[in-house]
Order: C-alpha cells, then structure tokens, then sequence
C-alpha cells in the first residue's frame, strides 16, 4: 500500500455530542483510495457514531468531511450516496421476500425497470468480487451471510467507492468471515477504499492495511497494521487505568453457589454462541463479566434464569437453605425464581425485559407477586408497600407509585427493575448492564446496591461495559469473547490490558502472533 | 344447460361488487394497511352515486339540465368516486398520520359508513314523498346497463371490475411501483431506507383502494338492482370482498374467481329452492371457504401465501 496513495476521504475535527455526552472529540482521520482501514475500539468508543455521521445518518456537531479532496456535507444517507458512499449496517435492511435482486433494485429510480436486466448486472458484480449469490433467490432462504452479500452488492451497484462495513464478521463463522475477507481484498485491490469496524483484533491484523483506534470518543492514532503488534493496539484501545473509588469489601464466608459447566449454544444459523462455557459463582462474591456486546452475555444469563435451553452443558445450583444441589436445567423459569436465582437485565431500550412501560410501579411489582394471592383478586397493598419502599429506599424520582413506568427516566426505571429483584432476596442475583446510560451518583447507587448484596452472601453476577468499573467492583472477572471464556481474573490484581487482550482473542492464544 | 349457464351468469353478477371491493382492499393491504372499513366505504360510495343521479334527476326534472346519456353516467360515477375518496382519507388520516389503531379505525368506519349510507338515503326517500322505503334512478340505471353496444344484459362495469383486477395484479407484480408498494407492506422501515415515501404510497393505495371499493358499491345500485336503492340493501357484501382477499392470497388476478366463486355460493339457496330456514347455513358457505383456505394456506407455509409483513402496524420511523 502506497504511502502517497490519493485519499478518498478526510476528517477534519470532527466532533459530535449528544446531551453532554460527547460521543466524538475532535476526530482526525483519513482513508486512502484502495486500502482497507480498521476502526478499532471498545464499546462506546465512538466508532458507530463516526461512521453514522460518514454515511449521513448524524450531521457533526462541528468540523469538515472532505472526499476526494473536496469539503462536502452529508445531510442525508441520500447525499452520501450521491458521494459514492455505502455504509452495510449490522442489521440488515432488506425485505424476506423480496429475491437479492428486487432488494437491490429497490429505490433506485434512475435506471428503466427491468429485474431481469438487473439480475444479470448483480450477477456481474458478484462475479467480478467472487460473491457467491444467487440474484433470484429469495431474502427468506438465505443465511446471514448470503444476506450480508446482499447489502454489500447494494452498496456497490450504487456506485459506492467507499464501503463502511459495521462489525460484519459478527454474525458470521469463522469460514464465512474468512469468505468475506478475500471479497474484502479483491475489492480493495478494485481500487475501493474500506473501513470495516471491528473488535477483533486478529480480523484487524488479518484483514487491514492501517488500524485506527479510538477510545471514549478520541481518535488516539492512526498506525499502519504491518508495524503494530496486538499488545500495541490493546493498550491504545484500552488506556490507562482510572481510579473510581468504588468500595470494595473483603470476601467472607464463601461458597460455591452456582456452577456452569460446559455450556454450548448453537444458534439457529448455525453460529456458535456459547462455546464451552465453564465457571462457578461463589456466594458473597461479585463476579464480574467482561467482554465486547454480544459476545454470548445476554444468552448466558437467560439460560441461567431457564429462560433459553442450551444446547448442552450443565448448570448446578447449591440450595443454602436445604444444602442440597440442584439441577437448574430440569426447572421452570419459575422454579427458578422461586430458588433465589433472579435476573435483572437491562436491555438497550430498557423496558425490553423485565417491565411493563405501561404499567405503573406498583403494576410491575405484582408481576412477581400475583401468585401469592390466594383468591381470584389481587391484593395490592404488598406491592404497593414495596414500590414505596424502593421509591424512598433508592431515591426513585416519580410523582408517585401510580405511575407508569415509560415516564420514568432511564435511570429511575434501572433503579426499580433492580430493587424489585433485589427486594426478594434472591440467592443469586443476575445484573446485567445496571448502570447503561445511568449518571454517576445513580451508578454508584446501583454499585451500593450490588455491595450491599455481596455483603448478605448473595452471588452477584454483574454484566458491565466499563472495564475500570468491572476491575473495581467485582471480586473476579470472568472475560468472554465470542461465546468463549477467555480467562477467569482476580479483580484485585487484574491490569486494564490483561482484560483488554482477552476480549478480543477469539481463538486460542496463538493465531494472531504475540 | 341453460339453467346452469343462467346460474352461472348470476354467480358472476352477484360476485362483481365482490371483485371491485377485493381489488380495493387488495391494493390497500398491499401497503401493510388492513382497511376493515371497506364494507361501509362501499356503502358510502353507492348512496354518494345515488344522491348523485337523484340531484341530477331533480335537475332534469326542473328543467334546468336536459337529460344527456354522458352525465346520467358521469355525475353519480365521480359523486361515487368523490364519497369513497373522502371515506378513505378519513381512514387515511386516522391509521397513517395520526396511527391509530387500524383495526378499530376500520371497524368503527364501516359503522359509520353503513349509518351514513342508511341517513342520506332515507332521506332522498322522505324528499321523493314516496310511499314505499325505496328509491329508483331507473332512468340513470340504463344508462349504466346499456353503455356497451353489445351484451345487453351486462353493463360496462362488470368488466371494469375485471379491467381494474388485471391491470392490479400487473401493476403489483411487474412495475417499479408495485415493487415498492409491496415494499412499504413488506418491511416499511426498508422502503424508508431505500428513499420511498412510506407515507405517500400508504395515502395513496388506501384512497385508490377506496375508490375502487366504492364503485362496487355503485354498480350493485346503479346496474345489479336496476337503479333501486333500499336502506341496508348492500347486505354484508362487504365483509365477503374481504374474506374474498384472503382466499386470493393477496393476489388481485386470483380474486376474480374467487368473487365469482363466493357470488356463486351467496345466491345458492335461490338455485337449490332451499326452505327459508336452512337459507342462512347456505350464505356462511363463502366464510367457510374462507377459513378452509386459511388452514391450506397455514398448513402450506409458503411465505409468498401470507399476508403482508407489517399488515396492521403502524409505521414509526426509527429514532435517529
């Protein structure tokens, strides 16, 4: 790759907010035409934010986009494609029953109607990339990888010269993405300039001519990957440990309550999403677990909750009460509930799970009640009393008990799906994400909360996003990558990039150099 | 023989309001929204045509316009056309615009349509100080039955509703727009995506669509009862053209046999000289036939037999 390659495209300070966070800081980045650049960088780096103001979907708050050595402004994802831009989104746009070509075709008004015409034109197109596409197959028949080819071939029979690919070795395995990468050369070579987001560090080194990595919103630096190592980009990617202050008190009494042995899941498609999951949680014991989103976390906490069935493995559960262990997986979800083991998860949009939008506080804690009843009509002076009592316990901002949940702020509504679980005295309790989107003084509520509840002996299992949160609150770090467990740590003498590197290892310790 | 033939003729024009509110509803469904309120836009569009030809009748009868073939035809026809449109855009502004429930929204226009069309026509009958609770545009209704030069027994409108399912069904199939129609219907948040006007093509399949529906509301008025309106006449032949979409699968070319079909089963009773209490078992034959082939379908999975994706849903357009 040339050094003195024309650039395709160049950002200059660019910086985005959203409310006072600020997603990008004065970003500088450019990609040179027929190179492929990886964006490498932590969950709420700012990686998608950047791309999304590229492809038109956000407008930056302040700075230049230039393409080509022109300044342009992208307002829509109608100009950037006007500007020879495609961005493949990790959900795919396409419609099942449609065949690839009528979703390609789609929208396009420019040329005369005629599917036939175009089948032979995306045929050419794959053709010319080694796709392997059938245009008249339906979207519904097709894998995800065949439907992620159908979102890149719409890009490129566009016009597009610069591709954004977001995280597209996610859904895929190993052969796939292995597929995908040689595309990914053949178009480069075509001249076509790539960035493609990714987490993986070895897809970086396999796969990119430059690595730039940005971490909480800045762009830390732009290397060529053939003179970086993965050490390197770890530390870039990570950065220095920041002290949080978060108490931390000294382990007692332990036992273990909960033991995970082998678990696999397969995924309908084939993917593995769990991969010889393997750990015990102890009681009085916050065990922390760390990796990038999706990397099996949400799956692992269902199966444990019986929410999903594995494929196979076991999951034993230790009774404190009658000292016996029992098997979870034979058990309903209620059966487990019942046990002590509870879940609380906060998913992205937060009343996903768990809550009821339209339902006010009270409402939502007689769903974990309303059994108790012994009539045919609910009593609701118990879950009145307890969403009092969380309302005054964790400083629940509300007019009152009555109202519905969907009017809360993001945090308030954490605070009660939290202390609703926590209210049971569970056993064990499953957080996971507690304090997305939460401010400061909440968040450390909600660390407060999980302390309080190590310190009763309950195994706490807590599901985070922040690694210097994770190395200060939790006793042991349990780190997965891709549906692996990559390492178990101690949180006392854990470092920042020991944690980093795991997360990103996705098979083995010895395919990506050291 | 010729009974047979007869009967056949007869399943056909019974079934064509069927095909034109099949053919509307199609259309409307296509772009994901379920219009339940067919059954009264068809009855707001018959009462519209017939205070159409009445107003122009009176007209006649003062004096003031002489009586031309052309307008006998054309006013009650756009009148028609003009009262099905603003059903539908009642309809339209409710479910699209503001999104609201769909289901409700067409239930509660399919009460106010038949309410509508009950009103204004016992009125025009008060206005004629007729004895008898009907109200006959004779003269308008030839007009409508003896346009064509040939087949003296069949007005123009018969195969117009068999024009409009034809030219439908190429449309959805073939063209660029029929693409993106059932696009919006398939996956609205993918047509957003792709620079469709989601908005846009819902208000206009559900108007068109209404439309369409409307005339066949007219042509049972104007052609089928020879030009003779009595409250509640309609029946519930609206309710049949939307059993008539699903047994279609969605696909205009296939709901002309399928009105026909369902035209044929609604006056067996006639043909069978059934006794008058076993009649109603016969007109539930359609809605069985509905649900026989909503449990072929099921049982079939195809994907291509289903309803369209977002049917029902209103569409918000993702945060950005």
């Amino acid at each position: 790759m040339s050094q003195n390659a024309p650039l395709a495209l160049e950002l200059r300070h660019v910086t985005k907010v959203f409310g006072n966070i600020v997603a990008n800081d004065d970003v500088e980045m450019d990609l040179r035409r027929g190179e492929v650049l990886a964006i490498l960088g932590e969950n709420g780096s700012g990686k998608t934010t950047l791309m999304n103001m590229i492809s038109g979907i956000y407008h930056p708050d302040s700075g230049e986009i230039f393409i080509g050595g022109e300044h342009v402004t992208i307002a829509s994802p109608k100009d950037a494609f006007h500007h020879g831009i495609g961005m493949v989104h990790q959900h795919f746009k396409l419609v099942d029953l449609f065949t690839a070509t009528e979703n390609i075709v789609l929208g396009i008004k420019k040329e005369k109607f005629n599917i036939k015409k175009s089948a032979e034109k995306v045929a050419a197109i794959a053709e010319r990339y080694g796709f392997v596409l059938d245009p008249n197959k339906k979207i519904y028949e097709m894998s995800v990888s065949e439907k992620q080819t159908v979102e890149i071939i719409k890009v490129l029979y566009r016009g597009a010269d610069i591709l954004i690919l977001d995280e597209p070795t996610a859904v895929l395995t190993p052969q796939e993405t292995e597929k995908l990468f040689n595309v990914i050369r053949r178009m480069r070579d075509d001249g076509k300039s790539i960035m493609i987001i990714t987490h993986k560090l070895h897809e970086v080194m396999a796969i990119s001519d430059r690595v730039a990595v940005l971490r909480k919103g800045k762009h830390i630096a732009t290397v060529e990957t053939a003179s970086t190592t993965v050490n390197e980009l770890t530390e870039m990617m990570v950065g220095q440990r920041v002290s949080l202050n978060i108490k931390r008190e000294k382990l007692e009494n332990t036992e273990d309550r909960l033991t995970v042995s082998n678990l696999n899941l397969v995924s309908y498609e084939g993917v593995k999403i769990l991969d010889d999951v393997s750990f015990t949680a102890k009681s009085g014991e916050i065990l922390g677990i760390a990796g990038v989103a999706g990397s099996g976390q949400r799956e692992l906490l269902e199966i444990i909750a019986g929410l999903q069935s594995p494929t196979d493995g076991e999951i034993r559960y230790l009774d404190p009460q009658t000292r016996q262990n029992v098997d979870l997986r034979s058990k309903t979800p209620m059966q487990i509930r019942d046990l002590g083991v509870r879940l609380s998860f906060v998913p992205e949009d937060r009343l996903g799970m768990g809550l009821v939008g339209n339902m006010d506080i009270i409402d939502n804690m007689m769903l974990r009640s309303y059994r108790k009843g012994k009539t045919v009509f609910v009593d609701r002076q118990p879950p009145k009393a307890l969403a009092d009592k969380i309302i005054d316990s964790l400083q629940v901002v509300t007019p009152s008990a009555k109202t519905a949940v969907r009017k809360l702020s993001g945090g308030n509504v954490q605070k009660v799906l939290v202390g609703r679980e926590i209210a049971a005295a569970p056993t064990v309790l499953m957080a996971a994400y507690p304090v997305r989107g939460l401010d400061i003084n909440s968040s450390y509520m909600i660390y407060n909360l999980l302390n309080e509840q190590k310190e009763n002996g309950v195994a706490v299992i807590f599901v985070g996003e922040d690694l210097d949160v994770l190395l200060e609150l939790c006793d042991r770090i349990l780190v997965v990558c891709a549906g692996r467990v990559t390492g178990i740590l101690d949180g006392r003498t854990a470092k920042k990039e020991e944690v980093g590197l795991l997360m990103t290892k996705a098979k083995g310790g010895d395919d990506h150099g050291e | 023989m010729g009974q047979i033939l007869n009967f056949l003729i007869r399943a056909v024009l019974q079934g064509t309001p069927l095909l034109y509110g099949a053919t509307g509803e199609i259309i409307t469904e296509k772009a994901g929204n379920l219009n339940l309120g067919i059954p009264g836009i068809m009855y707001v569009g018959a009462i519209s045509g017939v205070m159409g030809g009445f107003f122009y009748n009176e007209a006649v009868k003062e004096s003031v316009l002489s009586f031309s073939p052309v307008l006998a035809l054309l006013i009650p026809f756009l009148s028609c056309l003009a009262g099905s449109l603003l059903a539908s855009l009642i309809y339209s502004f409710l479910t699209i615009t503001l999104r609201a429930n769909q289901n409700v929204t067409g239930l509660a226009l399919t009460t106010f349509g038949v309410g509508f069309g009950n009103f204004f026509g016992g009125s025009l009958i008060k206005l004629t100080g007729s004895a008898t609770p009907y109200l006959s545009l004779a003269k308008i209704s030839k007009v409508y039955q003896s346009f064509l030069p040939f087949g003296s027994k069949n007005g123009f409108m018969v195969y117009l509703a068999v024009i409009l399912a034809v030219v439908a069904a190429y449309m959805i199939r073939r063209t660029r727009l029929g693409l993106q129609l059932r696009a919006v219907g398939e996956s609205p948040a993918t047509a957003d995506a792709a620079g469709i006007n989601v908005t846009r093509y819902k208000y206009a399949a559900t108007c068109i669509g209404g439309m369409i529906a409307g005339l066949g509301g007219l042509y049972f008025i104007m052609d089928y009862s020879n030009g003779i309106w009595q409250d509640g006449g309609f029946g519930d032949r609206g309710w049949l053209a939307i059993a008539i979409v699903i047994f279609a699968i969605w696909r205009p070319e296939l709901a002309i046999p399928g009105s026909y079909l369902f035209g044929g089963l609604y006056i067996l009773y006639n043909r069978l000289n059934v006794s008058m209490q076993y009649q109603p078992l016969f007109q539930l034959l359609p809605y069985a036939v509905t649900i026989l082939v909503l449990i072929i379908v099921s049982v079939r999975k195809k994907r291509e037999n289903q309803p369209p994706a977002s049917l029902g849903l209103s569409y918000f357009r993702e945060d950005r």
